[in-house]
């Protein structure tokens, strides 16, 4: 049986399309997830000393070109969704996979940062400083890893100009983990 | 809309979009569990009432064993009933029927969210059959004994009871999203803000304040699940970590927690109790704020749990004056719960007679949590059976009494037949009385300094007094009675099920839209939705002949401004 | 529907190029917050840091999300949060900052810098100014 859009889906009570609606609300839960990990670093990053000397060893260059990479991807899925309000599904469909590309490079940095870190002995078990840079970088990359997936499966959909509104949506759902990482960015590599 | 072609089983049952099926599964889903914790705690008051009998239908104890069992009551009545039945099933069910739309917003998600949350219960199953048994440090999982398998001894019981938790969030999340998202923008033309009936606000309440309060908690969890599966330090204190911040990252949750499942079952008595009291609700927009309130203060009262942790004294001081104050809304609720009974004409069915206990049990629960709100009386009482009583006060309330109320009311709606009122009220006195015998004897031996999590009180011989004895075996049987007489209902649930005639449509002449849909309603709930009138809590008005009025019914709505009654003296009437 | 032609309108008076000027102002602070450490002034450091980053957060929150536009309930809920993570952290801060207490003994010992530093990750970012 084929499944059939419910009329629920096209009310809009509040005037917000229900699925711009629904993102506001992942985007409360997702706020409180990481905004309780990153105020649990906060506490432990304020009380322990020594944590600034193991924050000078984290990589603010790869740290700072992941930055760029993620608000550049940004601007391409804020690109993609102009295009696909613009009923122009190639435009879109070409810049969402831009802005899957970044995500692809960001996580490429990822990668190598990890693996450079873990060769000069800085693991996970090191400090709980450690645990909280491998945890809350971890939990960003998974998150960017799920907004690639989603992307991917939503482009084959705007390229045959099915759910448009789906765009906006998820170019949403980047723009946050963007801003979470505009934050864990200053907050792990930055400050010393 | 509707599906004319058939749907085979699994499209039907298993695999269904509608909102009434995932409504139903989540009910299911949640009684079998409450039924695994039923028979944990009757395993674990034996071993209390009768230390060292081989209890019949489990064998002998171990301690090993009596932790597991413990936690995992207390796990699954919370996380596992209370939860799946109190939001998710009555507001997968409620919520589209109320507002007048046929579905929720985003059916495929919420069948995603039923999917993970059987998921979790079935990990958390699972778990009780790895080496060394399921988990067994307490519901809280206070680190270090939860992080460290060396320590609690369930090396695989602990990060599988973690998963099974986290994943049950997700599932809440999920659901969580739809029921707010839905009851904001599906609602039917002319619902506005103050005309949808009160259980939705307060199940839509308790969404958002899961989902806000629950955020930390993942975090944490995923902390503590590394400190368990990979040796990090978040909360081992000799590694730089710190275990009081799982303390305060549960309770961030765990507080507000407690108002997620009463808000629900606060809201289906208030629906209750205006049908049967054939009044309107006193002060809709009192209930309303006075749950804003507490919706906002519940999240600044949370480290009451801990007045005994080793907290700052000067928060603990602030800690016991927002503990204090959230009372207040609360007590406003039940002053307008009465204030809706008084001078009703009352009809004492199945539903209201547990709708009223609910109001009686649940102040008792109320006003024993003042001793334990204020830090310095706390310090006395914590971890002694008073809390037990306490929070079985609150939560049997909650969970068991709310859930017969809301099962008894909708019954008709939900499965198309009406219920046994006389079984009903056989069942509803053999629930009360025995649990009224059950909690009453623990608040005594809680005073009397009985402390909680000890296994064999054989061991402390200030504990293993003869009256001490008689209060435990009157608990237990009591506990027994109450478990016995929960086969009335089933009695009644099946016999009612197979019951040839058909319930009416709206047997309790109830104002609100669910009623006018068929009983059950079919897939997409009704031919043309509704559109609504006026409040949902119309109830013998003065200018009408019926003593009710019908959110769907057109014409004019008496709550209006411009509303001109047309007697044109309604004080004679 | 008049709203969403409003959007609509609201979307083509800016277009594609007000998109990427915002994009090139945030890679201006994004430089400006790299380079800040480099002076190895503390509270330089914050300020570059942590108020670029709410700078950058707040621009790509209005303009990439469109909160600017959007209507308000979207800002509160989003706002509400943020107060909530504020009395989660006035509320635990006390109990987790605090280094000792009466009744126990804290075993862990803080690591020095030279204990930290044995390592020698010779990225040359390593020595600065505490």
């Amino acid at each position: 049986m084929a499944f059939q859009v419910p009329i629920a889906t096209s009310r809009s009570s509040t005037g917000i399309p229900t699925s711009r609606l629904a993102v506001w609300w992942v985007l409360a839960s997702e706020i409180v997830i990481f905004g309780g990990l990153i105020m649990s670093y906060l506490m432990f990053r304020l009380h322990h000393e020594s944590w600034s000397y193991e924050a000078a060893k984290t990589d603010p260059w790869a740290g700072g070109f992941n930055t760029f990479v993620l608000l550049t991807s940004s601007l391409f899925v804020v690109l993609a969704h102009h295009a696909a309000e613009n009923n122009d599904t190639k435009k879109s469909f070409r810049y969402i996979w831009y802005t899957i590309g970044g995500g692809g490079v960001f996580m490429m940095v990822k990668i190598y940062e990890y693996s450079s870190k873990i060769m000069h002995d800085y693991t996970m078990f090191k400090s709980v400083f450690w645990s909280f840079y491998y945890t809350a970088t971890g939990l960003h990359g998974f998150h960017v890893l799920c907004g690639m997936v989603i992307m991917a499966i939503i482009a084959q959909d705007v390229k045959k100009g099915k759910n448009l509104h789906r765009v906006e949506a998820i170019g949403i759902y980047w723009h946050f983990v963007d801003v979470i990482w505009i934050f864990l960015f200053p907050l792990l590599y930055i400050a010393k | 809309m509707s599906h004319a072609h058939k749907m085979s089983f699994w499209e039907k049952y298993v695999f269904s979009t509608d909102h009434k099926m995932i409504g139903l599964q989540y009910m299911f889903t949640g009684i079998a569990m409450a039924i695994i914790g039923g028979f944990f705690v009757y395993v674990f008051r034996m071993q209390l009432a009768f230390p060292g009998i081989s209890v019949p239908g489990y064998g002998e104890v171990t301690p090993l064993a009596y932790n597991s069992l413990v936690t995992n009551h207390g796990t699954i009545m919370i996380f596992w009933f209370a939860m799946p039945v109190l939001i998710a099933a009555f507001g997968n069910i409620l919520i589209p029927l109320m507002i007048g739309c046929d579905d929720m917003v985003f059916p495929r998600i919420n069948r995603l969210s039923y999917q993970i949350f059987l998921l979790s219960a079935l990990v958390l199953v699972a778990s009780f059959f790895v080496p060394n048994g399921g988990f067994g440090g307490a519901w809280t999982a206070y680190p270090p004994l939860s992080a460290e398998a060396a320590y609690n001894a369930t090396p695989l019981g602990a990060p599988m009871w973690l998963i099974a938790v986290a994943l049950e969030f997700v599932a809440f999340l999920l659901g969580g999203i739809n029921f707010i998202t839905t009851m904001m923008n599906a609602r039917a033309k002319g619902m506005t803000m103050y005309k949808i009936p009160i259980v939705l606000w307060l199940i839509v309440i308790a969404s958002i304040l899961f989902m806000l309060s629950v955020g930390p908690l993942i975090a944490g969890a995923v902390m503590l699940l590394f400190d368990q599966l990979l040796g990090t330090h978040f909360y081992n204190p000799g590694g730089g970590g710190d275990p009081l911040l799982w303390q305060h990252l549960f309770w961030f949750f765990g507080h507000p927690e407690v108002y997620v499942v009463l808000l629900p079952a606060m809201g289906i008595v208030a629906d209750i109790m205006a049908v049967f009291a054939r009044k309107k609700l006193f002060g809709y927009r009192t209930i309303l704020y006075s749950v804003f309130a507490t919706g906002i203060l519940s999240f600044v009262v949370w480290a009451h749990h801990q007045f005994i942790a080793g907290i700052d004294p000067r928060m603990a001081n602030l800690f016991t004056v927002t503990t204090l104050l959230i009372s207040i809304p609360i007590a406003e609720l039940c002053f307008v719960y009465i204030a809706t009974l008084y001078g009703g004409s009352i009809t004492f069915n199945t539903p209201m007679l547990w709708a009223i206990s609910f109001m009686v049990e649940f102040l008792i629960g109320g006003v024993t949590g003042i001793f334990l709100g204020a830090s310095g009386a706390d310090i006395y009482f914590h971890d002694t059976y008073f809390v037990v009583a306490h929070f079985h006060y609150t939560f049997v309330p909650i969970a068991i009494i709310g859930f017969y109320a809301g099962i008894t009311y909708w019954f008709p709606k939900i499965f198309g037949k009406m219920l046994d009122d006389k079984l009903g009220r056989i069942h509803f006195w053999g629930t009360i009385i025995p649990f009224n015998f059950i909690f009453i004897p623990l608040f005594v031996l809680g005073t009397a300094g009985q402390h909680r999590r000890i296994f064999n009180y054989e061991y402390f011989q200030d504990l293993a007094l003869a009256e001490f004895y008689n209060l435990r075996v009157i608990a237990t049987v009591s506990l027994l009675v109450m478990i016995a007489f929960q086969f009335v209902f089933v009695y009644n649930f099946v016999k009612s099920l197979r019951k040839k005639e058909k319930a009416p449509k709206n047997p309790w002449n109830a104002n609100t839209l669910e009623w006018t849909a068929d009983s059950p309603p079919p897939h997409g709930n009704w031919p043309e939705l509704p559109v609504v009138y006026r409040g949902p809590y119309e109830y013998s008005h003065p200018d009408r002949e019926s003593d009710w009025w019908p959110q769907h019914e057109p014409g004019p709505d008496p709550a209006d401004p411009d509303y001109q009654s047309p007697s044109q003296n309604p004080q004679t009437t | 529907m008049s709203e969403a032609a409003e959007h609509q309108e609201h979307h083509e008076a800016h277009g594609a190029g007000r998109y990427v000027k915002i994009w090139i102002i945030l890679l201006v602070l994004l430089g400006v917050s790299v380079i800040g450490p480099l002076a190895e002034i503390k509270w330089l450091t914050l300020i570059t840091a942590f108020g670029i980053a709410l700078v950058k957060a707040g621009m790509v929150c209005a303009y990439f999300m469109h909160l600017n536009i959007e209507k308000k309930l979207a800002w509160y809920i989003l706002f509400a949060t943020l107060l909530l993570l504020l009395v989660f952290f006035t509320g635990i801060a006390p109990d987790v900052m605090k280094p000792e207490g009466q009744n126990w003994e804290s075993l862990y010992v803080e690591p020095t810098q030279t204990d930290v530093e044995g390592h020698g990750y010779g990225d040359g970012h390593a020595e600065k100014a505490h």
